[in-house]
């Protein structure tokens, strides 16, 4: 193995690990918070709001905005770290 | 100046910027006209990808829906925003280090098939049409109830618009006018938010007001309408009717519909860099929040408005509800329209409106001398009649109308240019003459796409079915085929041809066959639907709405058993598979 496709493979296993924990942050705030644990969540509230029923309709969706960016920010730095960044 | 004048003015002006923007941006070559030369920046491309997204469901549909579905609303609002993290890190990035035209044009290089590249035109030709189908009948309501025109000549109109800025501009000319067209929607979807949202609890913030109290009340927004919807016989707004799992599985299937849609997607091939194709869906997702996250406070509201319009007394009493007689204003306007209707069951001059379906509520009902719920109203209007219910100026009823239109035209044209892009570039220029010049190229692709707005058009006259159903029915198939053919073939080297081509088939016949078995789409003359659209009936009681996700994990399951079966995929394209990982393929050592 030459030590490019060595690289390449380091790359790929650090994006694979990085992409697992959000879609693991995506699934618990969404499916898990609004959906699955609903009832248990709506024992809090949040402004106002029953949490579980917050989660559903509002919260996920500022969680999925906050997840890209911190996705797009994270990748960057790892496309520096193993030198496939662009320009 | 008149509402009808006042309309046609905000709308007339609308077009005269979109048709300008158009001309200022032609498309020169196929570059431009499939994806607007790869030179938008990402903060404009997160606009645009927002108005191709928000759709006439969106901007008309979505908070009416969830104003009367309550809690069961939450599908739509999760599973329409929770796509773009399953785009931004499963597939953007990747398809644009790809660097081509089309997604199908993705599928037939990564396996290696002319074959396999014909199955996702055709995956991809059936959602963009069942898709536009719902956003001409957006602008037919648009027009007939703001511009008071026949809605034939109101689609003529629309059709006008989109085809000179979409077979000019192509994709480039699409990009900017969206830019401008989702400014325009998401002012119209704010302004009277903020007005209603004041009204109602002193917070000018419609996000924020979703959890206000309600002035003069000392209870919350929701706390008010569970309590008055119960009184009324209604299930508590801030929970639901659906199953877990079918909510599970309605949300899920919207989400990965979201990822498959082709229209989308494409989206993301028109930024310079891979990296911006990364951000660039953190600020679509951005833009579209701002109207997501106001959606469920203007459903919320417009519940309420609704039910203080047509019982301003206490529930029960003889004087609790409005009487005929004294009705509003918007109540005749969206009477002519049939999208409200009054049926004075017990003939007591006044509207009761409940739920008559609640065998509990029913004694009670008939001790008040109710005889059954007696007012009608569409789901579907609820956006555009909440200024009118809540009594704004002409103005904001205006901007609304202009809204909405905007909303319906530039997510047409999105899906028109997919479809163009489908024939001209995947059809004819991949595999009937691929030795066709580009100037050729480009004068099919125009054809092709004014082709598409004449077949847009008819859908419009005759839609075969409601917005969100036939909505719904284009995610499904797009969660069933495209999009777990575009993940394996990014994350999975060993699936080759036959795997990708059998499970895309599979997921897609049986998505589409158990829609057609419970509501009937095309086979009507055969008698379809053939099964009663019950839970009872359902497939592990899941809906036709949710079914998308089983299609997905049928396709997914086919689609690596078959590969098995199968020597894996030439070294050509495992390379290729390993170059679109990395942003750059540069050989230097560290």
């Amino acid at each position: 193995m030459t030590s490019s496709s060595l690289r390449r493979d380091g790359y790929w296993r650090a994006n694979l690990r990085l992409v697992g924990l959000c879609l693991l942050v995506w699934f618990v705030c969404s499916f898990g918070f609004g959906v699955l644990f609903v009832e248990q969540m709506n024992h809090w509230r949040v402004g106002g709001v029953k949490l579980g029923f917050w989660f559903a309709q509002q919260g996920s969706i500022v969680i999925f905005v906050l997840l890209i960016f911190f996705y797009a920010w994270r990748m960057n730095r790892i496309d520096r770290e193993y030198d496939v960044q662009e320009d | 100046m008149s509402l009808k004048a006042l309309t046609y003015l905000v709308v007339g002006m609308s077009f005269a910027l979109y048709i300008g923007i158009a001309l200022w941006s032609r498309a020169k070559n196929t570059g431009d006209f499939y994806i607007a030369g790869k030179g938008v920046s990402p903060i404009a491309n997160g606009m645009a990808t927002a108005a191709d997204w928000m759709s006439a469901a969106s901007f008309i549909s979505m908070a009416g829906l969830i104003a009367f579905l309550g809690y069961d609303g939450s599908v739509y609002l999760m599973g329409w925003t929770g796509g773009y993290v399953l785009l931004a890190l499963l597939l953007a990035p990747y398809l644009r280090k790809f660097g081509k035209f089309t997604v199908p044009e993705f599928i037939g290089e990564r396996y290696y098939s002319k074959a396999a590249r014909v199955v996702a035109v055709i995956c991809l030709i059936f959602i963009s049409f069942t898709y536009v189908a719902g956003q001409m009948r957006g602008v037919g309501i648009v027009f007939s109830r703001f511009l008071e025109v026949n809605v034939t000549v109101g689609l003529i109109v629309g059709m006008a618009v989109v085809f000179t800025y979409a077979v000019l501009g192509g994709m480039k000319g699409i990009t900017y006018t969206q830019v401008a067209q989702y400014c325009v929607l998401i002012f119209a979807y704010t302004v009277p938010a903020v007005f209603i949202a004041i009204q109602l609890t002193g917070n000018p913030v419609p996000q924020l007001a979703f959890g206000s109290e309600v002035l003069g009340t000392g209870s919350t927004l929701l706390d008010k309408l569970d309590d008055i919807v119960t009184s009324l016989g209604f299930t508590q707004y801030t929970t639901g009717t659906k199953s877990k799992i079918d909510v599970f599985c309605i949300t899920m299937a919207l989400m990965v519909g979201t990822a498959g849609l082709p229209h989308v997607i494409v989206r993301f091939f028109t930024v310079p860099k891979v990296k911006d194709a990364r951000i660039s869906a953190g600020y679509a997702l951005l833009f579209i929040a701002i109207l997501y996250t106001a959606a469920p406070a203007v459903g919320a509201m417009a519940r309420l408005n609704l039910i203080h319009t047509v019982q301003p007394g206490d529930v029960g009493a003889a004087d609790g509800n409005l009487e005929y007689a004294n009705r509003p204003g918007w109540f005749d306007t969206w009477q002519q329209t049939g999208l409200v209707t009054f049926d004075d069951k017990n003939g007591d001059g006044r509207i009761q409106y409940y739920n008559d379906r609640n065998a509990n509520f029913a004694l009670q009902a008939e001790r008040f001398g109710w005889q059954g719920n007696e007012l009608e109203v569409d789901r579907d209007i609820m956006v555009l009649a909440n200024p009118e219910i809540a009594g704004l100026p002409d103005w904001v009823i205006a901007l609304v109308a202009a809204g909405g239109i905007a909303a319906a035209l530039s997510t047409a044209a999105g899906l028109l240019l997919v479809i163009s892009a489908a024939v001209s570039h995947d059809l004819v220029k991949g595999i009937i003459r691929p030795s066709m010049s580009d100037k050729h190229e480009l004068l099919v692709g125009r054809i092709a796409a004014a082709f598409a707005i004449l077949v847009a058009g008819y859908l419009g006259f005759d839609p075969p079915g409601w917005v969100a159903q036939v909505v719904a029915f284009a995610f499904g198939l797009a969660a069933a085929s495209l999009f777990p053919a575009i993940l394996l073939g990014i994350f999975f080297k060993r699936i080759n041809k036959q795997g990708a081509i059998a499970g895309m088939l599979a997921g897609l016949v049986f998505t589409y066959g158990y829609i057609e078995f419970f509501k009937g789409l095309f086979l009507k003359w055969a008698g379809a639907p053939w099964g009663e659209n019950l839970a009872s009936n359902w497939l592990f009681g899941i809906s036709p709405e949710g079914i998308g996700v089983v299609g997905m994990g049928i396709n997914f399951a086919v689609a690596t058993g078959v590969s098995l079966f199968f020597p894996p995929p030439p070294a050509a394209v495992q390379k290729m598979v390993e170059d679109i990982r990395v942003p750059t393929s540069r050989e230097a050592a560290a």
